[in-house]
């Protein structure tokens, strides 16, 4: 019965999703005020009829209903709570309603809290994210139906991917969504302004708080889905390039393109075509992720539907969005007028540098992730584009841009001495390099590519170190006054100071890691040592654990330097009851210079166990990293509430002409 | 770097050839990478039965796919190296692999091993995938299989609702 109720309320979405994507934009043409003011309620109708459906879908998994198909398949009554309810977004038919869910919120938070839009520009907007909805609605409804029900119902559910059975996963695909979906916010808004044929600044000051709400979240789900690799899979990997993983990470980098563009458009009114062509691509390639993982063309752990009528559907839509969005494009882009002079060499001349590097570099990714698929299509090869052809591809065309993070926020608008600031910092280059050559041949076999990765690390975090103590006057003041000149710094300001200097620890994490990973493999019998790196890892007892749902075989590692205790990991290695399957947890410790980090094998014939032994220098700074930018992000979007205030002054003020 | 005697018309126009150039001088660097990349680097997967049939040579990186092989798997007392066999059910090759096996490994189940092989015939691999949808078998094997004909859809497990 509640599965019927959560079906209808689908339905009943679907249409408020058609009233609200047609009914206002008649309105607007017909100067029909009635009409398009459906705009805002359609909008909040469709977030309270999915919601309804999906905590029917929610309840069915909690009570375990297995006459609704997905919970059969997808659920188990000796699941923990957590996982049944993880459960609803762990399977194809369920994320597509999380999908829905996240989707019409976003657009319920517009139609609420954006009051200060003009009423047409908005009504635009949220017919648009209502157009988004109906294509997700009538896909969910037509092609993968949550409610669809099996009869007669089945005793027990085959339950869910024990991969899957992890708290940091559980919350993985929520979290990677609403960065997709947040992107759409920038696209509705992008193409409300084609129609309109007018971006001021207080566009851009609308669209920025979205997107860097979306790109926050996006960093935060990505870097959530690599620490599960690194700890579940226990290959110590955190990255593969698998498709599954550049899928989110394409909209990750036009995202990050787009949050810097903006800032262009917000503070001088330039490069406005390019920002709605920003958003655009951001946000198509977020649906193309959606269509990479969710329809089963690639083969991998995410890919949890298998049929081609999906796919079919999902490409259409791709198309319908990606080539309407175009022809708009290129009808009305011409009409965006451009503002703002700048010489190349200036602070927009850096972010464009930015843009377009960002924006190479994803074409790389983007290459390397279809081209298999492309070749497989036409010439019915199998192949595979794996990790070197990205360090060749990928990683030289990030180094300018991470060059030129250093120097981009020393610039001003407009024009810029490129000399000036080179000179000034001619010293900190020097630290940096010496820096990275002493820590290199300190530590010693590492390959070029480890050099080079500490010494743009450095020089990254010596340009943020730099920019600071400038503004700060530090040296030039009282240290008093320098600390009162960085508290009044604008919170944007420290967002990107924060962020920047994420990446540069970021890049310390996957340098040190890749570069200097030591590595053991080897059969143990109880109470013998191995060595790695200097630790000692003596297997100090093994013993069976039954678990709610599993049962392992769990591990003692004790691991001790120069005969000092450290650690103490305790790696399992799982059997689960339904579906039967075994997995890894491996056992980790994160010390001051890396983390320690151990799994158990297989029995070994002759006694023993097979284990491998891993240091990995300084990987957690990897994700130290990412919580850095995260931060940056969120210290950005406080400036928020002040940026709206501004927008409203300017909005009503006829030519608002930025005059910052 | 100053041109600030040029008409604002020119100075726009200039802003914008300058952009383009560069646009497409990035371009024209990023399908060279591309390019260079994809000749090294690209991976081949080849199922047992095209070994010969392609004349892969020794030292040629390549994915090999297909089922271990019932009862291959063998291991040396204290030596982590694993030997089993990856067959197609037309021809089947030795393998061999200095590691853990990943979780989903299992005799008689699809498998994909990336390496090369040895002049001695043996496929050195380096890693395992464990690149597995819900029914246990890689795309590419299943595919492989049926290309030789020796695909059983029972083997499929009976929760394939997509119908």
């Amino acid at each position: 019965m509640i599965a019927e109720v959560g079906h209808f309320a689908l339905f009943l979405a679907l249409a408020m999703a058609f009233i609200g994507a047609v009914f206002p934009s008649i309105g607007l043409a017909r100067r029909d005020g009635f009409l398009s003011h459906l705009a805002g309620p359609a909008v909040l109708a469709q977030f309270v009829f999915v919601l309804i459906a999906f905590l029917a879908l929610l309840y069915g998994y909690v009570v375990s209903d297995f006459s609704i198909l997905a919970v059969a398949n997808n659920s188990h009554t000796m699941k923990p709570m957590i996982y049944k309810v993880s459960g609803v977004w762990g399977n194809h038919e369920g994320s597509l309603l999380l999908w829905a869910l996240v989707l019409t919120g976003f657009s319920s938070a517009v139609a609420l809290f954006a009051h200060n839009l003009p009423h047409s520009f908005k009504a635009r907007v949220l017919s648009v994210q209502s157009g988004i909805a109906f294509g997700f609605l009538a896909f969910t409804l037509f092609t993968s139906n949550p409610f669809a029900r099996l009869d007669p119902a089945p005793l027990e559910g085959s339950g869910l991917n024990p991969l899957l059975q992890d708290p940091g996963l559980a919350f993985h695909p929520p979290v990677l969504y609403v960065g997709y979906v947040g992107f759409s916010i920038a696209f509705s808004f992008a193409i409300a302004a084609l129609i309109e044929g007018r971006i001021t600044a207080a566009w851009a000051r609308w669209v920025r708080p979205w997107t860097l709400v979306a790109w926050i979240f996006l960093t935060s789900g990505i870097a959530l889905g690599s620490w599960w690799a690194y700890y579940e899979l226990g290959w110590g990997g955190w990255w593969f390039w698998d498709p599954v993983e550049n899928a989110s990470f394409m909209p990750w980098l036009a995202g990050t393109a787009l949050v810097h563009s903006v800032i262009v458009v917000e503070k001088r009114e330039a490069l406005k075509a390019w920002t709605v062509l920003l958003a655009i691509l951001t946000f198509s390639l977020s649906l193309l992720g959606t269509f990479l993982v969710r329809s089963g063309v690639l083969t991998s752990v995410h890919a949890f539907a298998v049929d081609p009528a999906r796919g079919v559907f999902i490409l259409a839509f791709l198309f319908i969005v990606v080539g309407g969005s175009l022809t708009l494009f290129a009808i009305r882009g011409g009409s965006l007028k451009p503002g703002g002079f700048f010489a190349p060499i200036s602070r927009e001349g850096a972010l464009i540098f930015n843009n377009l590097f960002l924006v190479t570099a994803l074409a790389t990714v983007f290459f390397g992730t279809l081209y298999p698929l492309f070749i497989d299509a036409i010439f019915g090869e199998k192949l595979s584009v794996g990790p070197p052809y990205y360090n060749l591809t990928f990683v030289p065309l990030m180094v300018p841009v991470v060059a030129a993070m250093a120097i981009g926020p020393l610039m001003p608008w407009k024009r810029a001495d490129l000399e000036g600031i080179l000179g000034r910092l001619k010293f900190m280059a020097l630290i940096a390099l010496a820096a990275a050559f002493g820590i290199w041949a300190y530590v010693g076999d590492g390959s070029l590519f480890a050099l080079l990765g500490l010494l743009m690390g450095l020089w990254l975090a010596g340009g943020v170190l730099f920019d600071i103590a400038q503004k700060a006057r530090m040296g030039k003041m009282k240290a008093s006054g320098s600390l009162h000149r960085l508290a009044s710094q604008p919170r944007s300001q420290w967002g990107m100071w924060l962020a920047h200097f994420g990446v540069a620890v970021a890049i310390f994490g996957i340098t040190a890691s890749e570069a200097w990973t030591s590595e053991r493999l080897a059969i143990m019998t109880l109470g013998s040592s191995q060595e790695v790196a200097g630790y000692e890892f003596t297997l100090d007892k093994v013993w069976p654990v039954a678990g709610p749902n599993y049962s392992a075989v769990r591990a003692r590692f004790q691991v001790s330097k120069n005969g000092e205790p450290v650690a103490s990991l305790e790696p399992e290695q799982r059997i689960y009851n339904s579906p039967t399957r075994q997995t890894t947890e491996a056992g980790i410790r994160t010390l001051a210079l890396g983390d320690l980090y151990a799994v158990i094998g297989d029995a070994s014939p002759a006694g023993g166990w097979s284990v491998r032994l891993y240091f990995k220098p300084l990987v957690a700074w990897l994700w130290g990293g990412a919580f850095l930018m995260m931060l940056g992000g969120l210290m950005s979007l406080s400036d928020r509430r002040l940026r709206i205030v501004v927008a409203r002054k300017k909005a009503l003020a006829p030519s608002s002409v930025a005059a910052e | 770097m100053s041109k600030g005697s040029l008409n604002p018309m020119r100075r726009r126009k200039r802003q914008r050839i300058i952009v383009v150039l560069t646009a497409m001088g990035l371009l024209g660097i990023a399908v060279g990478l591309i390019l260079v990349a994809l000749q090294e680097n690209i991976v081949f997967f080849i199922a047992p039965s095209e070994i010969a049939e392609r004349q892969i040579e020794s030292g040629q990186r390549f994915r090999l796919g297909g089922l271990v092989e019932a009862g291959s798997l063998e291991q040396q007392p204290n030596d982590p190296t694993i030997h089993f066999r990856i067959t197609d059910l037309e021809a089947s090759v030795p393998v061999q692999y200095r590691g853990l096996l990943p979780d989903l490994f299992r005799e008689g189940e699809g498998v994909v091993a990336e390496g090369r092989l040895t002049a001695e015939g043996i496929f050195e691999a380096d890693s395992i995938l464990a690149k597995h949808d819900e029914n246990y078998m890689p795309k590419e094997v299943i595919e492989s299989l049926k290309k030789s004909g020796r695909w059983q859809p029972q083997e499929e497990r009976p929760k394939d609702e997509d119908s």
